[in-house]
Parts: structure tokens; C-alpha cells; sequence
């Protein structure tokens, strides 16, 4: 059994069918990208796992459980990296990730921030009100914070955008070394190359299905390049 | 439970600190509270015998209106920072996030209620400040917080959502209103509280029903 | 179930009841006592006014009703019927604060009165014209439905408590149940009103049927359109 399975899965917005019918199996331990032309339905199909979105269709289990039944429970092993930061600007860093420590009930919250802090390489600025973060130090901070409960399951929303490609290579760093651990990971982003060299399968999410699916080492850039090309431009 | 509770108070907290830090919602509301009394009082200042009569009204209106101030600016920054999923991200029931930010939204009104009560014993000359007066406002305050957080939650996703949370909210809270400057009169008159009995219980059971229908229909309003 | 025929029972048995109500409120019912010539006259409007009151009540009880069915189970005719008889309550409403001022000038010799029928009265529309606003801001239809449907439930819940608190600050409006009343009902006018209640209701029964079908048409062609169109 997948640790992630999704059925059939379709959303409308009103008559705008964004999902049109997606399945997906996805095993524990494994990383995914997720590639597609922007309102393919990447973001909606991360919400609707993340539970902040109900499907009008299908069905989305996690270890089995559908997220319908327990989506308090199944929020526990789900971390999210949206494309807002999810952060407080007039709190600190580490009051920021008190505050989610506090939302998930982490034990010995202030050993695991600091943990947490260090890792992302933002210790030295824990005080500091995040106003004054750049955008790449707000980005890693917003992974901690998806990661302040130490879920099994990552979530990644178009993580690079709006960083400079120095920012973006510090985060990629980042999320190969928390990758790891059997944590599984979903990642979209508009980056081709970044994210073939994240992930060991590789989606691209177009028209509201899955319209390609295949293991990170059986596709080369060159292979995938007119692929991508080909549904992005084509935007269907 | 305990988790609930847990994070209830986390949410409180969190939006107390940040109120602290940025004051944005109490000097909005102070600030608009003050001119408010400041118009009223030219309002009525040549028409009234005694500018006494008109205090209970001159209160109650200057709350609820300077209430909807500060209820529109708590959710709105949450929407816009997005920071409203990372709330709806916690595992637990999500009335809780409701109940956080309503504890939190009673505070800040609470708060410049505090700051209101001293400016009208000064405008208006009369003395204002009793046990069972701050009683009543204090639940007419609560009945303004229920609804208010919940409407605030459900306008923030409007068009036009400052100039709407209003014409929801006020027609709702009319029963506040009327019990709260009903009872303002008759404890400026003297009054004991005994005597308000009717009242009290109406403010009661209005916010306890729609505290207990905000509870059902929250998760509603902030799903997608 | 909103088969034309159906509909045309419906239509019919409305207009029928509606002739039928005017016969027995303008002809069939005794004058009442103890009023001048106007005022007599004037106080046949109970048979319009009380009745056209009552149904906007009960057209906001079924929105009310159809809500809390959305919220359990979102399917958009639930939306539908309570948008549509949210709409027949407003224009109800209005037809009773309209024909209560008519009779309220011969009667009190003026238009308006601040009493506690009146006022809620007032607020009610205010509620639900509070309500059509709150779904025009909204695009997306389902966030609208499920926006538009917690707005009634606080909506209609308020309507007795606000009734309560206005009418304890004060009241002058007829208690109608009261016998001893002047313009109240006298024994043998208790028929005329039943039928007229009765009859209008069927009329709001009728009208919602006729405004559910349009409604439903309206969104057939526009389902046609958008396939059409793709």
C-alpha cells in the first residue's frame, strides 16, 4: 500500500474544472516533482492534500486513512511549504516557530527550534523580526516551519520562486538534506533542472491530469525539455 | 482537549503579541473611538438639556462602530500574509482557530473600551465607571466579538469587504445594542442590576446562541 | 417535479385562492365596529398586510431551512431555493411594510412609527437585502452558496431576538389576538383571514415554483453555452 493514494481526484472552481480526474500512488521515502503550466492545478492538488482544499470528486488517502475522515489527524503528518511564507512579520523567528511548535504540540519545542534554526542556517538571526528578512532567508525559514513537527510527509509549492538563483541553490541544498530520512516529498516548481535533480520520479500535472510519469533516472533534460516545453506552451 | 485548549491560547497569544508590536488594530480603533466622541459631542451639544441623556447612546455607538474597525483589520492580515492556512494547517477541530482569534478580537475591544469609558466620564461630565456598567459592556462586548470574528472571517473573501462587514454585522447586533443602552439607562438612573434582569438574560442567550452557531459554521466559512 | 403541468396547477389554484382571498376580504368580511368610514375600509388591509408578513417569514424560514441542507450536503439546489425564496421574502416583506404604513396613516395618522414590529420589520429587510449583497461580492458559486448560507442561519436566528429586545424597549402595534382590540379581529372576520393566509400561501408556493423553474432554465442554457463554447 502507498503511503499516498489518489483516486480520481477532480476540483472545479464553479464551471472551471481544474482537476480533471488525477491518480497518483505515491510510496514512502520517495520524491516527487511536479511540473506543469500555471493553472495546470499543481498548487489546488497540494491544498487538497494538505487539507485546506475538498475535492468535488475522488478520493485522497494517506496510510490508508481518506483525508475526509480524519483531516485533523492527517494534518500531524503533513508538512506544507505554500507559496505565501505562512510567517508573521512583527514576530521573530523563533517566536514564529514557537507559535507553529505550540499549533502541532511539539514536544520540547525549544530544542527542536533551535535544531530547526540551526539547520536552515538562521540561528544567528532567531531574534530578529522577520520585516527584515530577504526573501531566501523567509523561504528557509518557511521550511523550518513546515518541518517544526517533524511530518513524514513534505509538501512543496513552487519553493524557488522569487529567488536569486544563489538563494535557490542554498535552498536546494537544503531540501536534498531533509529530503533524506525516508521523508517523502512532493515538490512543484517551474524549474526543470532544479527539480530533476531533487526528485527520484518526475510529474507533469497539464489539463488537469497527469499527462507524464516516470522515474528521475530513466529521463535525461534533453528528453524531458521539449516535453515540458510542449505543455507549458501549449497550456492545455 | 488539552491540545485545543493548547492551541487556543497559542493563537491568542500569538495575536496578542503581534498586536503589541505593530498596534495597528488599537490605534485604529482608539484613534477612530476618540473623534467619534469628539463629533457626537457637537452632535448633540446645543439640541439635549443635558448632554447626560445622550450617554448611553453616545457609548454604545462609538463601540460598535469603532468594534467594526478593528474586527475588519484582524482577519484582513491574516488573508493577506496568507497566514490564514497556516492556522487551518494545525491538527486539530478548527473552531479552534475560531475561538483564538475571537478571545483575541474580545481583548483588543475590551481594551478600548478602556480607553473610551474615561473620555466620555470627561466629555459628558457623568460618572460611568460601576461594577454592573462594566459588566454589561463587557457582554454586549462578547456578543460584538462572536458574531463580529465570524462575519470579519467571512468578509475578508468579499469583494468590497471593508464596506460589507458592517451591513452584515450591524443588523445582526442589534440586540446588543438595544439590551446595552437599555441597561446603560437604567444603571445611570439608578437603577440596580436586579431590575435589568430581562435584559441581561436577552444579552445572555445572544451570546451564548450565536456563539455556539459560530462554532457549527466556522469551519464552513474558511474552507475552500 | 416542476413539470409544466404542475406548474399549471399551480398557477391556477393560485390565481383562484388570490380571487377568491380579494372576494372575501373586500365583500365577504364584516366591517368592523366602533371605525369610521374610512377606517373601515382602511382596516381590511389586515387581510393583505398580516398574510403578506407571515409569508415573508415563512419564505425566510425555508431559506434558512435550505441553507443548513447546503452546508450538510452541497448540492446547488439547495442554493437555489433558498436564493430564490430569500428573494420573494424581500419582495414580501416590502408589500407588508408597504400596506402597514397604507393602513397606519387613516388609522394613527401617520406613515411610520418606530414600534417593534415595524423596526425589526425593518432590520429583517436590511438583513436580507444584506444578504443579496454578500452574494453579489462573491465569484466563485460554491464559496458563494456556503458564504450566503451561514449568513442566513445567523440571519433568520436573529429575527425573534431582535424582535424581543425591540419589543420590550416599547410597543403601540395592534396585539391581533386580542378580541377587545379596535382593530383587531372581530368573530366573524376569522374566516375571511384564515382563506386569505391560506390563499397566499398558495400564492408563494406558486411563485417560488415558477422562480425555481426559470432559475433552473437559466442554468441549462448556460451549461449548454459553456459546452458549446469549449
Amino acid at each position: 500500500m502507498a503511503l499516498i493514494e489518489i483516486e480520481g481526484l477532480e476540483k472545479a472552481f464553479g464551471r472551471h474544472r481544474v482537476l480533471r480526474g488525477v491518480h497518483l500512488a505515491i510510496e514512502a521515502g520517495s520524491s516527487l516533482v511536479l511540473f506543469g503550466p500555471n493553472g495546470a492545478g499543481k498548487t489546488t492538488l497540494l491544498r487538497i492534500l494538505a487539507t485546506l482544499s475538498r475535492p468535488s470528486a475522488g478520493s485522497v488517502r494517506v496510510a490508508g486513512v481518506e483525508i475526509r475522515a480524519n483531516p485533523e489527524g492527517i494534518r500531524r503528518y503533513l508538512g506544507l511549504v505554500a507559496h505565501m511564507p505562512l510567517l508573521y512579520d512583527d514576530l521573530s523567528a523563533w517566536e514564529n516557530l514557537r507559535f507553529y511548535a505550540r499549533l502541532y504540540g511539539v514536544e520540547r519545542p525549544e530544542a527542536r527550534i533551535q535544531e530547526l534554526l540551526e539547520r536552515v542556517g538562521l540561528w544567528p538571526r532567531r531574534k530578529e523580526l522577520v520585516r527584515t528578512f530577504s526573501r531566501g532567508m523567509v523561504q528557509r525559514l518557511a521550511i523550518a516551519r513546515a518541518l517544526v513537527h517533524n511530518p513524514p510527509i513534505l509538501l512543496l509549492d513552487e519553493p524557488d520562486t522569487g529567488l536569486d538563483p544563489q538563494a535557490a541553490e542554498m535552498m536546494t541544498t537544503l531540501l536534498r538534506e531533509v529530503g533524506g530520512n525516508a521523508r517523502t516529498v512532493l515538490m512543484t516548481t517551474h524549474h526543470l533542472e532544479r527539480g530533476l535533480a531533487l526528485a527520484d520520479r518526475v510529474l507533469i500535472l497539464a489539463g488537469g491530469r497527469i499527462v507524464f510519469d516516470a522515474e528521475a533516472t530513466a529521463v535525461s533534460y534533453s528528453d524531458l525539455r521539449p516535453l515540458y516545453d510542449r505543455y507549458v506552451a501549449g497550456g492545455v | 482537549m488539552k491540545r485545543y485548549l493548547q492551541v487556543i491560547a497559542a493563537i491568542w497569544w500569538k495575536d496578542v503579541r503581534v498586536e503589541l508590536r505593530s498596534k495597528d488594530i488599537f490605534t485604529g480603533m482608539a484613534v477612530f473611538a476618540a473623534l467619534a466622541l469628539l463629533i457626537l459631542n457637537f452632535a448633540f451639544e446645543l439640541r439635549v438639556p443635558d448632554k447626560r441623556m445622550v450617554v448611553p447612546g453616545v457609548l454604545w455607538v462609538t463601540v460598535a462602530f469603532a468594534s467594526v474597525l478593528g474586527l475588519g483589520r484582524a482577519f484582513i492580515s491574516e488573508k493577506d500574509r496568507g497566514s490564514l492556512a497556516g492556522l487551518l494547517l494545525a491538527p486539530v477541530d478548527r473552531s479552534a482557530v475560531y475561538c483564538g482569534k475571537m478571545l483575541a478580537n474580545l481583548v483588543f475591544i475590551l481594551v478600548v473600551e478602556l480607553f473610551v469609558l474615561p473620555l466620555i466620564v470627561l466629555f459628558f461630565n457623568v460618572s460611568l465607571i460601576s461594577l454592573p456598567l462594566l459588566l454589561v459592556v463587557a457582554l454586549g462586548t462578547i456578543g460584538l466579538a462572536v458574531v463580529g470574528t465570524i462575519f470579519s472571517a467571512l468578509t475578508v473573501n468579499t469583494r468590497a469587504r471593508e464596506v460589507l462587514l458592517p451591513i452584515l454585522l450591524f443588523p445582526i447586533i442589534l440586540p446588543v445594542l438595544v439590551s446595552g443602552i437599555r441597561m446603560t439607562i437604567g444603571l445611570l438612573e439608578g437603577d440596580p442590576l436586579s431590575k435589568l434582569g430581562n435584559w441581561l438574560q436577552l444579552l445572555l442567550i445572544f451570546d451564548i446562541l450565536y456563539l455556539a452557531i459560530a462554532f457549527l459554521t466556522f469551519d464552513y466559512v474558511v474552507e475552500e | 417535479m416542476l413539470s409544466h403541468r404542475v406548474l399549471t396547477v399551480l398557477n391556477l389554484a393560485a390565481a383562484v385562492s388570490m380571487v377568491g382571498a380579494i372576494y372575501m376580504a373586500l365583500v365577504q368580511a364584516p366591517s368592523a365596529i366602533n371605525l369610521t368610514e374610512t377606517e373601515r375600509w382602511a382596516q381590511r388591509i389586515i387581510y393583505f398586510h398580516v398574510p403578506t408578513a407571515w409569508l415573508s417569514m415563512l419564505a425566510f424560514f425555508v431559506t434558512f431551512v435550505a441553507a443548513i441542507l447546503y452546508l450538510v450536503r452541497p448540492q446547488p439546489r439547495w442554493d437555489i431555493l433558498a436564493r430564490c425564496s430569500a428573494e420573494l421574502g424581500v419582495a414580501f416583506t416590502i408589500a407588508a411594510t408597504a400596506s402597514g404604513s397604507i393602513w397606519a396613516k387613516p388609522a394613527w395618522n401617520t406613515w411610520w412609527t418606530w414600534d417593534p414590529r415595524l423596526t425589526t420589520y425593518t432590520i429583517v429587510l436590511l438583513l436580507y437585502i444584506a444578504y443579496f449583497m454578500l452574494r453579489g461580492a462573491i465569484e466563485e458559486p460554491e464559496r458563494r452558496a456556503r458564504f450566503a448560507s451561514v449568513y442566513s442561519i445567523f440571519a433568520f436566528v436573529s429575527v425573534p431576538i431582535t424582535f424581543m429586545s425591540i419589543r420590550w424597549w416599547n410597543t403601540i402595534h395592534p396585539v391581533i389576538l386580542d378580541p377587545n382590540e379596535d382593530f383587531g379581529l372581530g368573530p366573524g372576520m376569522t374566516l375571511a383571514f384564515v382563506f386569505c393566509i391560506v390563499a397566499f400561501t398558495v400564492l408563494y408556493v406558486a411563485l417560488l415554483a415558477n422562480r425555481l423553474r426559470l432559475e433552473y432554465t437559466i442554468e441549462r442554457v448556460a451549461a449548454l453555452r459553456a459546452r458549446l463554447l469549449t
